[in-house]
């Protein structure tokens, strides 16, 4: 870290200020707990005016580059702001996938004109972004993307569908993996990367209805859309190396992200709350001795997680196995979640029954609506089992699953 | 890495260079010196561990890291040790490294000047130094106490017996836990103190230890033997939060151990036209493990960055002792794991003596059991907790 402890104590202390003054009040709804949940306009709006507040305050994208809207300063200063977001609880930055994917491909790989064009308003949340990897007939199977991408003179043509969409319903741009080449000798050579427009003839995002019963994503359906071919970033044909760069930044193996916060944290603590206040044959359950080791062990597999990622950064304690702990992380904190959400449920009682918009619902149904919204985390982006496969075979080094 | 909250006054895991290099010392040192082979034959040997293999480990100055310089060590502390000690645990390297370190904690925290700089300066250089803690009723509670110890004009006379005494027949200094007077007593017993039948040798499931049942009835020693300074019982608190610190990091080696044994297997046997390792039902499980192995590793340096021995007054909130119970459990946790899927992995050659699975699953059997399992450390922890 190239900042003095006194600069970092002067800005810890200015942002810790301004978050406190800027912080949203409760808007009277329910709020998301991440990009993948937005389903209504009114969350979306006021998710979109938050993060532009931020960036315009100077506390988003601070170590991008300054000519495309970025704060040019230590990443450092990022860190501290962004562990800020957290430790106040401020709402989420909804521009995800721009700010922690796109970004930064695009300031890594992309050319001067795609940073000019797209970086600043990322930031700003002026330009929204979607992702457009996973296709209805093989999710976690990237490589065999089939959504076609025909050359027509400098245009491709573009047929087919994306599933998952992410803010699809609201996004300007998306990430897009499609087939340029059908006869290649491997499915990953026919492949090419695009940064393309969303309201165009010919794009149809359809919103798809998730188990909570909520919308959150969509399936695009492309037919026949025409995009220029200076929408490629990376060669055409070599779509697969820039997918596998945006994993890296994806499951922040790589670093270059333009930080603040990204879904809203659960913590062990608030289940220990729920467990004082929770009755089991007449006593608060959190006397009962079941309940009691069952809490010990969560707040200890937080704990480890937590450390996970401060040992990470420690070069004389990097693991026998190189990319453990990052490889490893969406894989470990998905599944703690879920687990997590489930056991809050299990706390309520015959309450526990109750969802989302009964009155009498405990936190408001929250619990029920994370523990099923916690599937996205363990499904979306490869599903817990691919990830298991990929450390298996990446980290540990065993055979590749037939 | 800025502090995230200003509750801490140091971070949550520290590691110097010191640790580093003793760490890459240790890890050439034990691979070399603890192959496998070596591990199997000195399981049927009298000793854990050949005197000048022994010898060699203090001209190292191992044995007085965590002592002070005045004292001959070098003045660092166990987190230093943690990094020795973890190296070791991967090699399933047996010595009395851990008891003679422990003692020289315990004699640092509650030693009059004499007893130090008698005792810690032989420690360093190579004096064996056994723990006579455990007792026939195998509680984990260090203060729950039989063996007494009756004040007779200037000696002390001695009753009872205590149990799990390792590296006893090796060592020439004893630490011994008794009741006096009803309240816990620290003595220090030397090897001519003992009559010739004293030891007993026990059979224990880990083959790489040599432990010792030891019998203290007639046993009478001068008064001067108490350790006096410093609080008794806090002190066996600590000595009970250090052993689990330094049995964490034997177990996080252990489980590194296990899985290389394991993986080696699952990349070399062949069945049904695969090597097996491509089989999700063995992939995944590892996987597990490894992610067992990485969370235990983070809470044991975290441990290692908190915890000083008798060093409660910095010890807020409880925050050393939470984070070496909970490093204690989670290496138990993961070590057991690791290590009962490695014998099954294994298939039919997992059932054999001849597959080291074994060595490391009754490894990690004896290092559970001893300072208390999983469970036990989870049932502490709950108070300091919610």
């Amino acid at each position: 870290m190239s900042i003095s402890t006194q600069e970092e104590v002067e800005f810890q202390a200015e942002v810790s200020a301004w978050f406190t003054e800027n912080k949203p009040a409760d808007p009277g709804f329910l709020l998301p707990q991440s990009f993948m949940e937005v389903g209504t306009d009114q969350q979306f709006d006021f998710l979109r005016t938050w993060q532009r507040k931020v960036y315009e305050a100077g506390y988003l994208g601070m170590a991008w580059p300054t000519e495309y809207g970025g704060g040019g300063r230590d990443q450092a200063f990022q860190d501290i702001a962004t562990a800020e977001m957290v430790a106040q609880k401020v709402p989420f930055m909804t521009n995800t996938i721009g700010l922690s994917w796109a970004g930064p491909l695009i300031l890594n790989m992309g050319s001067d004109a795609q940073r000019e064009a797209y970086i600043k308003r990322i930031l700003s949340a002026e330009d929204i972004w979607c992702q457009g990897f996973s296709e209805p007939d093989h999710g976690s199977d990237l490589g065999n993307a089939q959504l076609r991408a025909v050359r027509d003179g400098d245009e491709f043509v573009l047929n087919g569908s994306k599933i998952w969409t992410s803010l699809g319903s609201y996004a300007d741009f998306m990430i897009l993996l499609a087939r340029s080449n059908t006869e290649t000798n491997t499915k990953y050579d026919g492949l090419s990367y695009f940064l393309i427009p969303m309201k165009i003839p010919g794009i149809d995002p359809v919103p798809i209805k998730k188990l909570t019963g909520e919308f959150g994503f969509t399936q695009t359906f492309f037919d026949n859309a025409r995009v220029s071919d200076s929408c490629l970033i990376g060669e055409e044909g070599k779509g697969w190396q820039v997918a596998m760069k945006t994993l890296t930044f994806e499951r922040a193996v790589s670093g270059g992200q333009a930080g603040g916060v990204h879904s809203m944290q659960v913590s062990t603590r608030e289940v220990v709350a729920l467990a004082r206040h929770a009755m089991r044959d007449g006593r608060p359950a959190i006397e009962d001795p079941i309940v009691r080791d069952k809490l010990v062990s969560f707040l200890m597999e937080e704990r480890g997680l937590d450390l996970n990622n401060q040992r990470d950064k420690i070069p004389g304690l990097a693991p026998e196995w190189p990319g453990a702990i990052s490889m490893a992380r969406k894989l470990t904190n998905s599944e703690w979640r879920r687990r997590l959400n489930q056991f809050a449920i299990s706390l309520q009682g015959a309450n526990a029954s109750r969802y989302v918009g009964d009155e009498a619902a405990i936190d408001g149904g929250r619990w029920q609506r994370g523990y099923l919204n916690a599937f996205s985390g363990t499904i979306g982006g490869g599903t817990s089992q691919v990830q298991k496969n990929i450390v298996g075979e990446r980290v540990l080094g065993l055979p590749k699953s037939e | 890495m800025p502090e995230q909250s200003e509750q801490s006054e140091q971070a949550d895991i520290l590691f110097t260079d010191e640790q580093g290099q003793l760490m890459e010392i240790a890890q050439t040192f034990s691979a070399n010196k603890s192959p496998i082979a070596n591990v199997r034959q000195q399981m049927t040997a009298a000793g854990s561990i050949e005197a000048d293999l022994w010898a060699e480990i203090a001209d190292l100055g191992w044995l007085g890291v965590a002592i002070p310089e005045e004292y001959g060590g070098s003045g660092l502390g166990l987190g230093e040790v943690v990094s020795i000690v973890e190296p070791m645990g991967r090699n399933l390297f047996a010595s009395p490294l851990i008891s003679t370190t422990l003692a020289a904690q315990v004699i640092l925290a509650t030693g009059d000047a004499e007893q130090k700089s008698q005792w810690l300066p032989q420690l360093a250089g190579g004096t064996v130094a056994a723990l006579a803690l455990s007792e026939a009723h195998g509680d984990w509670d260090l203060s729950n106490l039989t063996c007494t110890a009756t004040l007779v004009g200037d000696r002390l006379d001695l009753s009872g017996g205590k149990t799990f005494v390792t590296d006893a027949a090796m060592a020439d200094l004893f630490v011994v836990s008794v009741a006096l007077d009803g309240a816990p007593a620290l003595i220090l017993l030397e090897a001519s103190d003992l009559p010739s039948d004293a030891l007993r040798q026990e059979i224990v499931i880990d083959e790489t230890r040599r432990s010792y049942g030891m019998d203290l009835d007639g046993v009478s020693v001068s008064r001067d033997n108490l350790l006096r300074g410093g609080d008794i019982a806090a002190s066996l608190k600590s000595l009970h939060l250090a052993a689990c610190l330094l049995y964490a990091a034997e177990m996080c080696g252990g489980t590194v151990g296990v899985i290389n044994v394991t993986l080696e297997y699952l990349t070399t046997r062949r069945q049904f036209d695969h090597f097996i390792g491509a089989y999700q039902a063995l992939k995944h499980p590892m996987v597990d493990a490894l992610t067992g192995l990485e969370a235990a590793r983070s809470h044991l340096y975290h441990a290692a960055t908190v915890f000083d021995f008798g060093g409660e007054p910095r010890d807020r909130g409880g925050r050393a002792e939470i984070a070496v119970r909970m490093a204690k459990a989670q290496a138990a946790d993961a070590f057991a794991f690791a290590s009962d899927r490695a014998i099954q992995f294994h298939g039919a050659f997992g059932f054999t003596y001849e597959c080291d699975a074994q060595l490391y699953r009754r490894r990690a059997l004896w290092c559970e059991q001893q300072h208390g399992d999983s469970q036990h450390h989870c049932k502490h922890l709950a108070p300091l907790l919610l």
